[in-house]
């Protein structure tokens, strides 16, 4: 036995277990979020939330999760079968990949590549296809509408969110993430969100529309379109979708605080072997995540024009403006 | 089959519905949104005809709740039919309760004892409130913000406790009696009116700083969904759509009845007709709602008499040959009853105006080039009861 784990290269052994680790944690993470978000809407709107099943209801996610499953898979009449239920996987896999190169505390991280934040950018986009394929399959006309929001939506968003990264990559000459954290320093004044306010927003308010997080839920808008592309999902197609939105608000928040808001680093980050660190990392996650709980219910959603115009005629003129002074700056400074 | 087409053509109604499906061309996606539909507030519904997300044509279908309440009330007896009145505006069950019995009065000249009036204003106008906070609850829903309506349950929840005191139900009300009301409010009852006003009046600064100061609000209601004087003209509209319109036109004023003329309010009226003008309206008119509750609650104890007239009619009554009419403004608008009498046990006829009928009415117009999030949101603004369209 243990030659054969000699015998394996060092790389894919911590892939394995990186891999394997992370699956863990999105779906620790996807009961606990979706227990914060119904314990924050709660509080919000004057009531407990829930509350019987566990401590203060914290099991009730995973009896939800159980009724989930434990749920029939019908397909709807007319529907293409294999889009139909290739959607909800195509969402929810790239999370995996998106979550390799995360840097969660000095040492800790699944894959420390080069490129991290490009394998995030590039793999988060292809959430967008699986909900276009979840409308499109569904053979519903709310699935449509709800699809043709989505396409959009992300193409419209993930410009500026591009534009919003690149002055932290000027800055720090590096797409690796584990780089980029390691630049920031103990203190809040030394975190790069100090030097990139308004990169630091548009990021933020693009992640919300990347997310389908509310004010920003068109394609699920449910005063309109019912359940927009996931209307016709039962059992777990829908909660793959659920599960997904919610590792994604983990990933763009780990993002952000990666790069913005100074990763692991915090006061007394370096005690106990690092310890400290991840735990202020997942401070900020979660910080940043009741954040968009917090949007979500107070905001009314906006409207479909409204959302493009924000993006097309707001953040990415913004964004480009920073991006061309960062790039002025960037010499001036060293 | 020609003819249809040419009558549908410059008709927006029934008719024109019939032939939704076939008329859609290609290019174009037909929709129905509704009878279940989390935005249409029951079982109304919408065929909408959509191109890209602009909506070209859309059409209430209505029915699936009708329950014959006007045929009804020619088999039931006069006392029988009361309950019926709670059912048509489940929301503002006292003005209907108000409407029915104040027309038979005036049929048959029943005479209204001092108290028992003061009593039916105090009921009337908060059930108009409470009225109004589910509307702005669910109307904030319609718009995608979930946390309001449960801030307008907590207010409604009061009053719906309140109210349960005298009436004996918490929301299909059947509280008016020929002659007075049912029964006296105790004084606990008075006691906790005369709290709850001050205490609504503190929560309205932080519904204005939260939600009618939102941004986002503010852009997704602001101007659109606008009706002129003119459309409110031709359809009938009525209540907030109409004030919100510029038309000051409330019954209270205008047709005074019951004792109305003795309370100084004010009647709130925007000119923009704009989804936010109905907004204010409404929210100002749950602010002089209180003022005139507040009058009440000052008069009532100088008022003579019991809740009810004596010698007020029983259960077998019969009213005498003849016919009234009788118009009250409900929270939706104006809401009418006429009673015709041939001096039998059951009335010979009675004809029920709804307000939502006529305000809905102009729908089909007004959603017309506008996008499905925005035709959405107006059919809110208009404030729909389902199940007093159908009657």
């Amino acid at each position: 036995m243990s030659e054969v784990l000699k015998s394996l290269p060092v790389e894919l052994i911590q892939l394995v277990v990186g891999l394997i680790c992370l699956a863990a944690l999105v779906g620790a993470s996807a009961v606990l979020l979706v227990w914060m978000e119904r314990k924050v809407a709660g509080h919000f709107q004057r009531r407990p939330g829930p509350f019987e099943v566990g401590p203060h209801g914290l099991l009730q996610t995973v009896a939800d999760a159980a009724k989930l499953i434990g749920k029939q898979l019908a397909t709807p009449r007319g529907a293409d079968k294999i889009l139909y239920w290739a959607a909800p996987f195509i969402a929810f896999l790239p999370v995996f990949v998106v979550m390799l190169p995360i840097p969660w505390g000095e040492t800790l991280m699944a894959l420390d590549v080069d490129l991290g934040l490009l394998l995030i950018l590039a793999f988060s986009g292809m959430g967008v296809i699986s909900l276009c394929l979840a409308g499109w399959g569904s053979n519903n006309k709310y699935g449509m509408l709800g699809a043709a929001r989505a396409v959009s939506q992300s193409v419209a968003y993930e410009i500026p969110l591009l534009l919003s990264v690149l002055p932290i990559v000027f800055m720090t000459g590096s797409l690796s993430l584990s780089l980029v954290a390691s630049v920031q320093g103990t203190w809040p004044w030394d975190w790069l969100v100090v030097r990139q306010p308004l990169a630091f927003f548009i990021y933020f308010v693009c992640a919300v529309a990347e997310t389908n997080r509310a004010p920003f839920d068109l394609p699920e808008g449910e005063s309109e379109l019912t359940a927009g592309f996931h209307t016709e999902y039962s059992g777990m197609g829908f909660g793959l979708f659920f599960l997904a939105e919610y590792a994604n608000m983990v990933v763009v928040s780990a993002v952000a605080t990666t790069l913005f808001l100074g990763a692991w680093h915090g006061p007394g980050s370096d005690l106990l072997g690092g310890a400290v660190g991840v735990l202020w990392f997942m401070a900020k996650v979660v910080f940043l995540i009741f954040v968009m709980m917090w949007f979500r219910w107070t905001f009314p959603r906006v409207r479909f024009d409204q959302l493009l115009n924000i993006a097309w005629k707001w953040l990415i003129p913004l964004a480009l403006i920073n991006l061309l002074i960062t790039a002025v700056l960037i010499p001036l400074w060293r | 089959m020609q003819l249809i087409e040419k009558i549908s053509e410059r008709l927006e109604g029934d008719a024109y519905c019939r032939h939704f499906e076939r008329r859609a061309d290609s290019e174009t996606l037909v929709i129905n949104l509704g009878p279940q539909h989390p935005s249409t507030h029951g079982v109304l519904r919408i065929v909408a005809e959509l191109d890209g997300e602009y909506v070209i044509r859309a059409e209430p279908v209505l029915g699936y709740i009708h329950r014959m309440h006007e045929k009804m009330g020619e088999v039931k007896s006069w006392w029988g039919f009361m309950p019926n009145m709670g059912r048509l505006d489940y929301l503002h069950a006292m003005a209907w309760n108000q409407a029915y019995i104040c027309a038979v009065e005036k049929l048959a000249g029943i005479q209204v004892s001092e108290r028992g009036e003061y009593l039916r204003t105090i009921a009337v106008e908060l059930n108009r409130i409470s009225s109004h906070l589910l509307w702005w609850g669910a109307y904030l829903l319609d718009l995608g913000a979930f946390t309001p309506i449960m801030y307008a349950f907590e207010d409604r929840e009061i009053l719906m406790d309140l109210l349960q005191q005298p009436t004996g139900q918490r929301l299909t009300y059947c509280y008016f009696r020929f002659g007075g009301v049912y029964a006296d409010m105790t004084p606990a009852t008075l006691a906790g009116i005369r709290d709850f006003v001050p205490y609504l009046r503190k929560r309205f600064p932080m519904y204005r700083d939260l939600v009618t100061g939102n941004y986002i609000l503010r852009k997704r209601i602001e101007d659109i969904g606008v009706i002129d004087k003119d459309m409110c003209r031709r359809y009938g509209a009525t209540g907030p759509v109409c004030r919100g319109s510029g038309i000051n036109y409330d019954t209270r004023r205008n047709e005074p009845y019951s004792i109305y003329d003795r309370f100084d309010f004010d009647i709130p009226v925007y000119d923009t007709g704009c989804g936010m003008a109905r907004y204010m309206v409404r929210f100002e008119e749950m602010e002089q709602s209180l003022r005139i509750v507040e009058q009440c609650l000052d008069q009532i104890d100088k008022s003579d008499g019991k809740h009810v007239a004596p010698k007020s009619p029983k259960p077998n009554y019969k009213a005498p040959a003849g016919e009234a009419y009788q118009a009250v403004e409900g929270s939706k608008g104006k809401i009418g009853v006429y009673v015709a009498s041939d001096g039998k046990k059951n009335p010979y006829r009675v004809k029920l105006r709804s307000p939502s009928f006529c305000n809905l009415s102009l729908y089909a117009e007004l959603a017309k080039g506008t996008l499905l999030p925005d035709a959405l949101q107006i059919l809110g603004s208009i404030d729909l009861v389902i199940p007093e369209i159908d009657r």
